[in-house]
């Protein structure tokens, strides 16, 4: 993945959804890293109490949810020919679709459409598929320079830096880091410039401000395409959306092909759903719909490339195909314990937190137990804030429950490994009451090792393998049957 | 085979074994409009994203507009702006064919348009490019945007908004001025689009 980090390693028809490492030893990182944990820690809470409150607002929120997962889940069941009509509308007001497998194809088309025009420079709408593409880096090879628009974006472009959030790329700086990234890299910035996130603002709209008036193509993502009109919807805040897709002359607009719904009206579900659960707000200051080419009206040209790139193996497995109904809110992120903790780049995939966990390695498959995203599924505790939060009502704890167990039946063969065998002593153990009193009296020994904080932090081999991770609790001074027996003389069995 | 064939078989054989959905619950609010929507409310929400609110009636639009122009400022209109409502001054009409180049319109510093209907319950004005509101780039480019809403415009919800618009029209959702908190989720209004919004609303 590597997105901006000099040495791309490509993955063929993924693009930046599977890391280098495993969560753990990435997280491990992560953790170490304060001014990292003291940033995210104070951005999640605060969005986390704003959206509570945005929410609260509505008294058919529940409602609303339940119409937002039924909509999706019927988009799927007829995800073929709501396609088709889809592309029937756009073509029929001028556009023009095309479709790509995978990243690599997506980034050809998207490629060979930018030179037809001529132009070796591109304004960006921030964009999810074409970060989950690498789209930039591939137009970077072929000598054209994406810019990127969205503050954060930006912030991350030119911090040579990878995203770290779905919706606020750089949530991992603060602002003095920011200004840092901006007088090393943002061309003619005033020197005595602030950290006071107003003039960082105004920084980047000079910046940019040239760049949107003489654009000749600028390329976005969707968060909606309506099969019943063709209509595209961007929705974002800053106007950087409005600029790109207003100004130029020609607009490429990469979608996930999980971004349809059936009609126009069904939007009024999702608009609602949006944008409290993103940025905590009524509404988002700006959303652009298009159908198709306006006459005298914006863009002249306009293409809309469908991308697969591992959705349809998302959507044949029936308990996890779910994780295709997500708006990309970012809400799921914003109350996770892990991903406050652990941080964006800890989970190696453009979707990180928990949403992430349960779509990358769904989108890339996993080749084994050394593959960086089968270890997604554990980067969680199941706690099931992200289920309560989530708009659309993905059951993202049960989806990793799901996932795990695939993980670990699609192991289960050769010898038998450590936990196998553990789980079979155990068994056997169990099996028999005398074994299990007699376990039990041995248990006892641990109590020594626990200390007296009673947490027992590094066994030897191979048990080190279960303390690596985690701390054991020490076992109790007197097991469950000794207290009955001791409380309950009288009782007979 | 092609990339849209294969795309299409792929999510057939996917899906095949799929249940066929439940039909989607619609009990959530919506009630079609049932007159002008909540105009204290729509005043009460767009104020609250630091849009300033004006109050005007048909005989005072003109003052009011006028004065939220700035001394030696110049302002661009719609060629179908009704004429009550164009402010005086130096204000030039975007008419076709000769509308107004990209780079013309940053040398202007207002615009004032009409929208096409407004919601109460966020604070939204949306555009459609019809009467009185002009081509997208005209409310976009220009740093200060005068919007005029009708009282009779205002709607209470989302989805009554949704089933009064036409999806072929290019649409523009307005909420506040442009905004970012993208900087450690503080909220910084102003970035690209118009850096400060008036709405008026007319009787």
């Amino acid at each position: 993945m590597t997105t901006f980090l000099g040495s791309p390693t490509f993955h063929p028809g993924t693009g930046n959804i599977r890391g280098t490492e495993s969560f753990p030893d990435a997280a491990r990182k992560a953790l170490t890293d304060t001014q990292l944990r003291a940033n995210l820690g104070a951005a999640t809470t605060t969005i986390r109490n704003k959206r509570i409150a945005a929410v609260a607002e509505v008294d058919d929120w529940e409602e609303l949810r339940r119409a937002g997962s039924a909509l999706k889940a019927d988009v799927m069941a007829r995800l073929p020919e709501l396609l088709v009509q889809f592309e029937e509308n756009v073509t029929a007001r001028g556009g023009t679709v095309h479709w790509a497998r995978d990243a690599d194809e997506a980034n050809r088309i998207i490629t060979d459409l930018v030179r037809a025009t001529g132009s070796d420079e591109v304004v960006k709408v921030k964009s999810m598929a074409t970060q989950e593409t690498g789209l930039n880096e591939h137009l970077e090879e072929n000598g054209i320079a994406a810019i990127e628009t969205d503050l954060a974006e930006l912030i991350v472009q030119l911090g040579e830096d990878k995203p770290s959030h779905i919706l606020v790329p750089a949530i991992h700086r603060n602002r003095a880091e920011i200004r840092e990234i901006f007088l090393n890299a943002m061309p003619g910035v005033d020197k005595d410039i602030t950290d006071d996130p107003r003039a960082l603002a105004m920084a980047a709209r000079a910046h940019l401000r040239r760049k949107f008036l003489s654009a000749k193509v600028a390329i976005s993502g969707a968060n909606f395409g309506v099969a019943e009109t063709g209509t595209l919807a961007v929705v974002e805040s800053e106007g950087n959306g409005r600029m790109c897709l207003t100004l130029p002359d020609t607009l490429i607009t990469l979608m996930g092909i999980e971004k349809l719904v059936p009609t126009f009206t069904d939007l009024e579900v999702f608009m609602q759903l949006l944008p409290r659960s993103s940025t905590a707000e009524r509404m988002n200051p700006y959303t652009s719909m298009w159908t198709g080419v306006h006459p005298g009206d914006g863009p002249q040209n306009f293409h809309v490339v469908l991308l697969d790139n591992g959705r349809t193996n998302v959507l044949a497995d029936e308990t996890g195909r779910s994780a295709l109904h997500c708006i990309r809110c970012s809400a799921c992120l914003n109350v996770c314990p892990v991903y406050e903790r652990a941080g964006g780049h800890a989970y190696g995939s453009v979707y990180p937190g928990p949403i992430g966990a349960i779509l990358s390695p769904q989108l890339t498959g996993t080749t084994g137990h050394d593959d960086p995203n089968a270890s997604l599924p554990y980067a969680s505790t199941l706690c099931g804030a992200c289920f309560d939060a989530c708009p659309v009502r993905i059951d993202i704890p049960s989806i990793l429950v799901h996932l795990r167990a695939e993980q670990v039946d699609s192991e289960r063969h050769g010898l038998p490994g450590g936990q196998d065998l553990a789980m079979k002593a155990a068994g056997f153990v169990m099996g028999s009451e005398k074994r299990f009193a007699a376990a039990e009296t041995a248990a006892k020994v641990g109590r020594v090792l626990g200390g007296r904080s009673g947490r027992i932090t590094s066994l030897p081999y191979p048990a080190s393998k279960w303390t690596a991770s985690r701390d054991l609790p020490a076992p109790p001074k007197e097991t469950f049957r000794q207290w009955w027996a001791r409380t309950h003389e009288d009782t007979t069995r | 085979m092609t990339a849209r064939a294969e795309i299409l078989s792929r999510i057939r054989s996917a899906i095949a074994d799929a249940p066929a959905p439940e039909p989607v619950p619609r009990d959530y609010h919506r009630e079609p409009a049932s007159g002008p929507g909540d105009v204290e409310l729509f005043a009460h929400t767009v104020d609250d994203y630091r849009a300033q609110v004006h109050r005007a009636d048909e005989t005072t639009v003109v003052e009011i507009v006028t004065g939220l122009i700035a001394e030696g400022k110049r302002a661009v209109v719609p060629p179908d702006l009704p004429q009550s409502w164009r402010p005086r001054g130096d204000v030039v009409v975007d008419r076709a064919p000769a509308e107004l180049s990209t780079l013309e319109l940053d040398a202007i510093d207002v615009v004032v348009t009409g929208c096409t209907l407004g919601i109460a319950a966020t604070g939204t004005i949306v555009l459609d490019g019809g009467a009185g509101q002009g081509r997208r780039a005209l409310t976009l480019v220009p740093d200060h945007h005068i919007c005029i809403v009708r009282t009779d415009q205002i709607v209470d919800t989302v989805p009554q908004a949704f089933q009064t618009l036409d999806p072929t029209a290019p649409l523009t959702f307005i909420s506040g001025p442009s905004a970012t908190s993208d900087i450690e989720l503080n909220r910084v209004e102003g970035v690209h689009g118009p850096r400060t919004l008036d709405v008026v609303i007319v009787r």
